[in-house]
């Protein structure tokens, strides 16, 4: 492949990616609030457009045309790029994620990823802990103190649930052998029996990752970042108008990541029962994707709806004398099944 | 082409994440500066096809390292300006002279040898799969290194929690008179 063909395969990629993440969005507020009013016995949006789906539309455009206030204590750099260090990462993780089946053009082999990098899960594992510099430094740049105690709040929270979230990965990457997400997916494409050989056979591994998850993208009950009832909202509480709209834009996108990396690292990425009729082969793996990823898109929102927001110190000592110390019994465990699959006992 | 202009770009953004870093009158713009820096290194490994170590880089230095700096001057404070007044006598002159000395020491060393060998051109080798070739230098010929820097790391981490665990007993000695 040449270099132009190289380059223009990649800008194509980006912004079909960047369209679908947008458009992702949308659906996903109205989604999230139409569940929590089923949820909660109420009706939700219903009057922009047919079952309320227009709202998210009508809130974006009233975001977008609205004043950024910008308060007059305000530390004008850092608080002009706490946004876009919010959406950033959120838009690059999401490159390295294969959605359906590569496919052809030509002899041109495509993958429907933005790039398969040979260490794909460090690499959404360095971008999701550079995620927690936007409200660090839009907590701070604020000049307020309510985004100030969040972005404390933040660092913290952050750090304690990436420590979990690296270490629930860890016996993924031994049991597959490789950190190429695109290898990781393929690997998955077999079966045990009648069941789909899915990492998701590594049950603690997967527990531990989600909820890590949930509580990376700082979703209740993991949300005392922008707890509104205590800190007002948190670190985004100066911010209005589009620069608001970057931390939702934000925010919204890393749900989507973490369950679409949830379903690519454990259940099975877009593989799902396929037929060989016309472009069925290559449509259907990424509709399996998107249900999956919808699915666990689903539980995020069930959680909210339903649990409460937990204690500052039950949220750490959850994280340290809980996840962590499980997740290194985990490692453990899973290093001697994995050594006696691999070699045998030492014995024989 | 490409590589040339990356390079440049990225090493003006490290020397000036650098230069803010010490200069910097508020401690989060130098925590920013810094960070700058370590996100051009990132970079520069990137080019060099050292992919794992870029990403170890952003993970652990950018990722962790920063934001407890961060977390730390939020907690202590972040409005104060930092004091600036010099303690030491001489500070100057001796940052000067040693400073200028280091220079000449890393620029006399360049002038003969190169630490990583020759540059031969950017990735001329297959670029893929160094995580399988660091590894399989680490648990293969440095085995041994390895594990010895492992159990020193662990032993640090472990002395770490001791110190902080010890410290409680003469604190609340000394504060017996009071409540508690």
């Amino acid at each position: 492949m040449s270099g132009w063909e190289t380059f223009i395969t990649a800008a194509i990629k980006a912004v079909a990616a960047f369209g679908f993440l947008l458009t992702l969005t949308i659906i996903l507020v109205w989604f999230e609030r139409k569940t929590v009013a089923d949820l909660q016995n109420r009706i939700g949006p219903n009057r922009a457009g047919p079952w309320g789906l227009l709202q998210t539309v009508a809130d974006g455009a009233k975001l977008l045309f609205k004043e950024s206030v910008t308060p007059r204590k305000v530390e004008f750099g850092l608080y002009i790029a706490a946004p876009v260090a919010a959406l950033v990462p959120a838009l690059l993780i999401f490159m390295v994620i294969p959605i359906g089946r590569p496919f052809h053009i030509g002899d041109r082999l495509i993958d429907l990823s933005g790039t398969d990098l040979n260490i794909g899960v460090l690499y959404i594992l360095a971008l999701s802990s550079l995620a927690v510099y936007a409200v660090v430094l839009a907590g701070w740049s604020s000049g307020s103190k309510y985004p100030l105690l969040g972005a404390v709040r933040a660092s913290a929270q952050m750090i304690s649930y990436e420590a979990a979230m690296g270490l629930a990965l860890v016996p993924l990457i031994l049991f597959t052998g490789t950190t190429s997400l695109k290898q990781i997916v393929e690997i998955q494409g077999g079966s045990f029996g009648v069941f789909p050989a899915w990492n998701v056979v590594l049950i603690p591994s997967f527990l531990i990752f989600f909820i890590a998850g949930v509580a990376e993208t700082n979703r209740a009950p993991f949300d005392l970042v922008e707890a509104e009832s205590e800190i007002v909202g948190g670190y985004h509480t100066e911010y209005s108008g589009f620069r608001f709209a970057m931390f939702f834009l934000a925010e919204y996108i890393n749900i989507f990541n973490i369950a679409a990396i949830t379903v690519t690292l454990f259940l099975g990425g877009w593989h799902g029962p396929s037929v060989d009729f016309g472009p069925l082969p290559w449509v259907l793996p990424i509709v399996w994707f998107l249900v999956k990823s919808m699915a666990l898109v689903f539980v995020f929102v069930w959680i909210r709806a339903t649990l409460p927001r937990m204690r500052y110190d039950q949220l750490m000592s959850f994280g340290w004398k809980r996840l962590i110390p499980v997740s290194l019994l985990w490692i453990a465990l899973s290093t001697l099944a994995i050594g006696v699959r691999r070699m045998g006992f030492p014995w024989t | 082409m490409v590589e040339v202009v990356l390079f440049a770009i990225f090493a003006l953004a490290a020397l000036a994440g650098a230069l803010v870093m010490v200069t910097a009158r508020n401690p989060v713009h130098s925590a920013m500066g810094l960070l700058l820096s370590m996100f051009s290194m990132a970079v520069f490994y990137v080019m060099n096809g050292a992919h794992f170590v870029a990403a170890v880089q952003v993970l652990i230095y950018a990722g962790a390292v920063m934001t407890l700096f961060l977390f730390v001057i939020m907690l202590i404070g972040v409005d104060r300006a930092v004091d600036t007044d010099e303690q030491i006598p001489l500070q100057r002159p001796m940052v000067l002279l040693l400073g200028g000395g280091f220079v000449f020491l890393i620029f006399s060393a360049a002038w003969d040898a190169w630490i990583t060998g020759r540059a031969s051109g950017v990735c001329t080798v297959d670029c893929t799969g160094t995580i399988e070739n660091i590894s399989s230098e680490l648990f293969g010929a440095w085995l041994l290194p390895f594990e010895a820097t492992v159990l020193l790391l662990t032993i640090a981490a472990v002395g770490t929690v001791a110190l902080a665990q010890f410290v409680i007993k003469p604190r609340l000695l000394e504060s017996r008179g009071d409540e508690e």
